[in-house]
């Protein structure tokens, strides 16, 4: 994968780009994109993939005007013209399954096929229930839990990684909060919208994800015309990084 | 040198602290009685009135979903105690305006308080701590963004009186601004703002306003006053810097012996001690910058926390976060820290904590107004400079220092950071 730099909006982008064929956009989730993932070889060996890094995510900036996830579906609808992207295919992978989302009720006609891995960005349950548990009020171990199948194979030494490194998770963290504290992990117009989405979409969770149950997969699929929605075993949140052949096949084999 | 009393207003009667993950935002409600806690608030507002009778300050803050605290509505209080005194300035430190939807609604609170108190209100304005972001709803980032445009909105507010205006600004929108009544003092209260840290200190020194910090000992609380001091003189406020612009808070207690003074300070570390945070509630993300949370995941701890790991009333002195003793220890305790950080013109005492009784904190305000208070009056006056260094060093003598006849008992687990931002 190569990284380069792109400015939109007064924000300066950090874009991962790697092999050959037709485009495929990944956003990726409230992690970053690390190139070195198993999935991105396993998905850029047959598709020209492009991953940028959010605004405040990665080595991107994040200019104060940016707030909210919309903002950044309008930087990269920006993004996608200035590389001539017409139409791509997209995946998101939980805030980016947000902004793909987004994205989507925009341009529905610049869009091909479309994969959301446990996706947030809607509210469809009662006033007294959060959809998505609320990671701001637990002990870090136990949002691990929600988190992973397999939590201690997941785990990370902070001191194994470098200052830098530990610097964009913090940075990481601290954009996710902004982007989702208020109303929590949702935009509550988004679901008025999503019906003008007309790409063939693909719903996925992981089997063991504690933030994204079955039925609230279940309800924002049904918001979109024809989408459908599948499981990836022994994985979590994040089965792109748990289950990484497991993911690529299925998003292969849905993107044709 | 003024001094003010201040009490956090706790409700200590809790379970054991073993059976709680935190006595901050999560803490049930249902271990408050409400009969109980009335009660309390009769004595703290007459522990106010007698500190105002002793000729001190008042000084009181709020904070949410604690029992540390049981005022989460500072200036409902304040309005009570402007009808119950009559001379005292009253500090509200603070009101955390980056937690607070409408700063015009502020700005008509602190009015009307300045108004029923004939113009002793000193407004004061806190971040807040990390702890209050769940309570509040409030996003943990860009908070000192938020912060400072409601400030200035504010002034703004209580500065305008030729009829509406509007503002529409990065956080808040608000049209026809028109406050009635407006302030009682012209142009406005005295504006307080507290931090602990020296970046936070050099925003309030560029503004002038009145800084106040908090438990921060002697390097911290020197390294603040001298980020004050530079961000003050760099604004072209004038080289001097009076000592009533800096505010400095700790706990203090007077006791007649050292077993008073010692079983009465002993208590007092209550706040340190019962602090008891769950992380998530301690460090939101986006609260502390970048390099912070770094720090953190090396292994860097706030001296409060490190210090509640042994906590003891002699360590708490050595620290100078406590000034306890007989009078003449306590006053030798405060001239020592003044002069290591360079003076100060406002002493905020947290006089008041947890199980310290009515009759020992009534004990407590007294001895220190009449034993220490004029004194400090005298050596340091209203119209000294802050900036000036005593050629000390930071720990005071041991002639000044009580010393524990053994460990404190501590109830359950410790403190996770009593904040390691404002009050």
């Amino acid at each position: 994968m190569k990284r380069s730099a792109v400015t939109i909006a007064n924000c300066e982008l950090e874009i991962h780009e790697g092999g050959a064929g037709a485009p495929l956009l990944f956003l990726h989730p409230a992690s970053g994109f690390q190139a070195s993932d198993p999935y991105v070889g396993l998905l850029s060996a047959h598709r020209r993939l492009i991953a940028p890094s959010h605004p405040g995510f990665g080595a991107s900036q994040l200019p104060d005007w940016i707030d909210h996830v919309d903002d950044i579906a309008h930087i990269y609808l920006e993004l996608m013209d200035r590389m001539g992207l017409d139409k791509v295919d997209l995946i998101g992978c939980s805030i980016g399954g947000w902004i793909a989302a987004e994205m989507l009720t925009k341009v529905p006609e610049r869009f091909g096929k479309v994969m959301l891995v446990g996706p947030i960005g809607v509210k469809t349950g009662p006033t007294d229930r959060l959809d998505i548990p609320d990671i701001y009020v637990m002990p870090p171990a136990d949002v691990q839990k929600l988190l992973f199948h397999d939590p201690a194979a997941m785990a990370v030494d902070p001191a194994t990684l470098s200052d830098e490194a530990l610097a964009i998770a913090a940075r990481n963290r601290e954009t996710l909060a902004l982007l989702v504290w208020e109303p929590y992990m949702h935009n509550p117009k988004l679901r008025r919208r999503l019906h003008r989405v007309a790409s063939p979409t693909l719903f996925v969770r992981g089997a063991s994800d504690g933030l994204i149950s079955a039925a609230y997969l279940e309800s924002y699929a049904g918001l979109i015309p024809g989408a459908t929605t599948a499981m990836i075993p022994q994985a979590g949140h994040a089965p792109q990084l748990e289950q990484p052949q497991a993911f690529a096949q299925m998003a292969l084999d849905f993107l044709g | 040198m003024q001094a003010w009393h201040f009490s956090e207003s706790a409700y200590p009667y809790l379970p054991p602290a073993e059976t709680y993950p935190s006595i901050r935002v999560s803490l049930p409600s249902k271990h408050f009685d409400p009969v109980k806690g009335a009660a309390l608030w009769d004595r703290y507002l007459e522990e106010w009135r007698i500190a105002e009778e002793e000729g001190l300050e008042i000084m009181l803050n709020e904070h949410h979903q604690t029992a540390t605290c049981a005022d989460p509505a500072a200036p409902m209080v304040l309005a009570a105690l402007a009808r119950i005194t009559t001379k005292a300035r009253l500090l509200i430190l603070g009101n955390p305006i980056a937690n607070r939807r409408q700063p015009v609604r502020v700005a008509e609170e602190m009015a009307l308080c300045d108004v029923l108190s004939h113009g002793r209100l000193e407004a004061g304005f806190v971040r807040g701590v990390p702890y209050e972001i769940s309570p509040a709803n409030s996003n943990p980032v860009r908070m000192g963004d938020r912060f400072w445009e409601a400030l200035d909105l504010i002034v703004k507010t209580w500065t305008s009186h030729d009829g509406p205006f509007s503002h529409e600004g990065r956080f808040f929108h608000h049209r026809n601004i028109n406050i009635w009544p407006r302030a009682y003092q012209n142009p406005h209260p005295p504006v307080w703002v507290s931090t602990t840290s020296p970046g936070g200190a050099a925003e309030v020194g560029a503004k002038g306003f009145t800084q106040a910090t908090f438990l921060t000992g002697f390097e911290n609380t020197r390294k603040i006053y001298e980020s004050y001091r530079a961000a003050w003189r760099k604004a072209g406020r004038g080289q001097d810097v009076p000592n009533h612009r800096l505010a400095y808070a700790a706990l203090v207690y007077v006791g007649e012996t050292e077993q008073e003074a010692h079983d009465g300070a002993e208590k007092l570390l209550w706040y340190v001690t019962a602090n008891k945070v769950a992380p998530q509630f301690a460090n939101p993300p986006g609260y502390a910058p970048v390099a912070a949370q770094v720090a953190m995941q090396r292994g860097a701890e706030h001296p409060l926390k490190q210090f509640s790991k042994n906590p003891s009333v002699e360590a708490a002195i050595r620290s100078g976060f406590m000034f306890a003793g007989t009078p003449d220890q306590v006053y030798e305790q405060i001239k020592r820290h003044y002069e290591y950080v360079g003076g100060y013109g406002h002493l905020l005492n947290m006089g008041q904590a947890g199980f310290l009784e009515h009759d020992d904190t009534v004990k407590g305000i007294r001895m220190f107004a009449r034993e220490v208070y004029p004194r400090l009056k005298e050596a340091f006056p209203k119209t000294n400079l802050s900036g000036v260094f005593g050629d000390v060093p930071p720990a005071p003598p041991e002639a000044f220092v009580l010393r524990s006849s053994q460990k404190m008992n501590t109830q359950g687990p410790l403190i996770s950071a009593l904040g390691g931002a404002q009050a």
